[in-house]
């Protein structure tokens, strides 16, 4: 089992930051991860990827890819953009959005090499009733850990949890614990057109 | 037994230094290494390291300030990358031939012009005349363990010579992969104190770089030549021994995947050996009998070994990530340069160089470049001596 998963949002979100904290997760259930940013330069606010790979096995491959099992998407306005185009969904892949209620998913704005289920969570809300704001922005990386661990199967909640817990420290990792857990209970498959 | 942690290749080199218990950490921060001394430089400040920090205001100054600390019996240590490790070069040579024992981490990163932060092997491979040994990790796990092993290296009295330890930046330095580390008392009782031939101390007047003739010159760079082939049995050595304290045993200075019943040998060094291996392995799964000789150590550039499992195989693919321009990759051309002593009947050797500058090179490459060599030479063909995979 190898899964390649893409967090894909805005420099400065937080997608990093996931897929390291993927990494700590999966290692809780005896997998192996890797997590890393796009190489290159830090670009805050502009269309950033990260990375993460899970397997039962040590991870040989490394580097980034365009097409991948499961992407997570942090925020709704790079689909609505058509930017999700960018990156291949695999055939019998999941795609995970941060979509605030009233948002109507297309099938258009995702390329899919095959079938693809949809989830979606409005974890922008979550973050703001859980006052996870930071220089404005809503933190939303770790609820979105919480609808990857409720779409995939992949990861438990529990042990998202743990590892953002042991990420942050403190009443911080308390909160983005939290807030995972509440983004993991909202997370629904989602009709796409 | 250790504890499992997910860390980036540079924090895994930062904790590999901290559990060494360096006691002196000069630096000048470049990307894509600056995060090794971020870290080190918490360790000292929350007391988990009892280290001095020096901050220099160049590379040049932080390789002199980690010679004098070593040259005083501390064990020393720093990194850089590119541009860096070009700036600090008179103090590379310098330090290798004063034989004193150093660790430095070398996160590879293109040499500019133009100007790019993305990794190959140019500043790496640029070293080699050096008189430093050179290792090079393929994933966070063995970047840590060769960074502990350096130190057990070049503090060996048949050695005493500098290491250096490669890592790709991004690829590895960016990248959070589980990393095992040991049991602090299990390793200190493993690699033990500092060691060195000569301490510089004010205790007893002792003068270095002083006027050498010609004839005491040349016998210190054989002695150099004869230390690097004593380092062979030494990295292998301390390869055993880690190998009990952690149960990870990589096969010396080359690590071979698959090498036993292989026609066709590739060889690559880095964290693309990974994809390398991957895509022998699917490769062998179609029938196609090929192994994976992985570089770990450069210098002292491990012939030997790679002949025992060369001799008799039809075809060899040589992947460099770094280019000597007007010649070969390096890798490459040693690998001919050392084959010569054994045979006139080479087989077919071929040279790629790829992924430079940070071009993105994986397994489904690897699993079409092998593939396509091996096809070639088994209709009889001769394939071309060197190659550019060029993408785009």
């Amino acid at each position: 089992m190898l899964k390649e998963i893409i967090f894909y949002g805005r420099g400065g979100q937080g997608g990093v930051t996931a897929a390291n904290i993927l990494v700590s997760a999966v290692l809780r259930e005896g997998l192996y991860g890797q997590g890393f940013p796009f190489f290159g330069a830090e670009r805050r606010g502009a269309p950033v990827m990260a990375f993460s790979r899970i397997s039962d096995k040590p991870i040989l491959r490394h580097g980034m890819f365009y097409d991948c099992d499961v992407l997570v998407v942090l925020d709704p306005k790079l689909v609505s953009l058509g930017l999700t185009k960018r990156i291949e969904v695999r055939d019998r892949g999941v795609v995970v959005v941060n979509a605030p209620d009233n948002m109507v998913l297309e099938k258009k704005a995702f390329t899919l090499k095959g079938s693809a289920k949809f989830y979606r969570v409005n974890a922008t809300r979550i973050a703001l009733e859980k006052k996870l704001v930071i220089a404005g922005w809503p933190v939303v990386n770790t609820s979105m850990l919480g609808a990857f661990a409720r779409a995939t199967g992949l990861v438990s909640i529990n042990s998202v949890a743990e590892a953002i817990k042991e990420y942050f420290h403190g009443p911080i990792g308390e909160t983005n614990a939290e807030a995972a857990v509440e983004a993991y209970k909202q997370t629904r498959e989602a009709e796409v057109c | 037994m250790g504890k499992v942690v997910p860390i980036t290749g540079n924090y895994a080199v930062a904790y590999a230094a901290k559990m060494a218990r360096v006691q002196v950490v000069a630096a000048y921060p470049i990307t894509p290494q600056t995060s090794i001394v971020e870290k080190l430089a918490e360790f000292i400040e929350s007391g988990e390291l009892d280290a001095v920090m020096i901050r220099v205001e160049s590379e040049h100054s932080a390789l002199a300030a980690t010679f004098g600390a070593a040259l005083a019996g501390a064990r020393a240590f720093t990194a850089t990358s590119s541009h860096g490790l070009l700036y600090m070069h008179e103090w590379v040579h310098w330090t290798s031939r004063a034989r004193v024992p150093v660790v430095m981490a070398i996160v590879t990163r293109t040499i500019g012009t133009p100007w790019n932060i993305w990794p190959d092997h140019s500043d790496f491979m640029d070293q080699r005349d050096t008189g430093w040994i050179l290792g090079f990790g393929m994933d966070n796990q063995e970047v840590f363990d060769l960074t502990v092993q350096a130190f057990k290296i070049s503090e060996d009295p048949r050695v005493y010579l500098p290491v250096m330890i490669g890592l790709e930046g991004f690829i590895l330095g960016h990248t959070t992969m589980p990393v095992e580390l040991p049991d602090q008392k299990e390793l200190d009782d493993w690699l033990g104190p500092r060691r060195q031939g000569y301490v510089i101390d004010g205790r007893e007047p002792l003068a270095i770089g002083n006027l050498a003739w010609p004839e005491d010159t040349e016998e210190m760079f054989m002695d150099i030549q004869k230390a690097m082939e004593e380092a062979k049995q030494v990295i292998k050595e301390v390869d055993e021994s880690y190998g009990k304290l952690t149960g990870r045993k990589y096969g010396g200075l080359i690590q071979c995947v698959g090498c036993s019943n292989a026609k066709y040998i590739a060889i690559a060094m880095g964290a693309w050996a990974g994809d390398l291996i991957e895509a022998v392995q699917k490769l062998r799964e179609e029938g196609y009998p090929v192994g994976v000789a992985r570089i770990r150590f450069v210098r002292p550039f491990p012939i030997e070994d790679l002949w025992k499992i060369i001799n008799g195989v039809k075809g060899v693919i040589v992947l460099d990530r770094a280019i000597s321009f007007g010649a070969w990759g390096q890798i490459y051309t040693d690998l001919v340069a050392g084959l010569a002593q054994y045979t006139r009947n080479l087989p077919v050797i071929s040279n790629i160089v790829a992924g430079i500058g940070g071009v993105n090179v994986t397994h489904t490459d690897f699993y079409k470049l092998v593939k396509n060599f091996v096809d070639i030479v088994e209709k009889g063909e001769q394939p071309p001596v060197f190659t550019w995979y060029h993408k785009r």
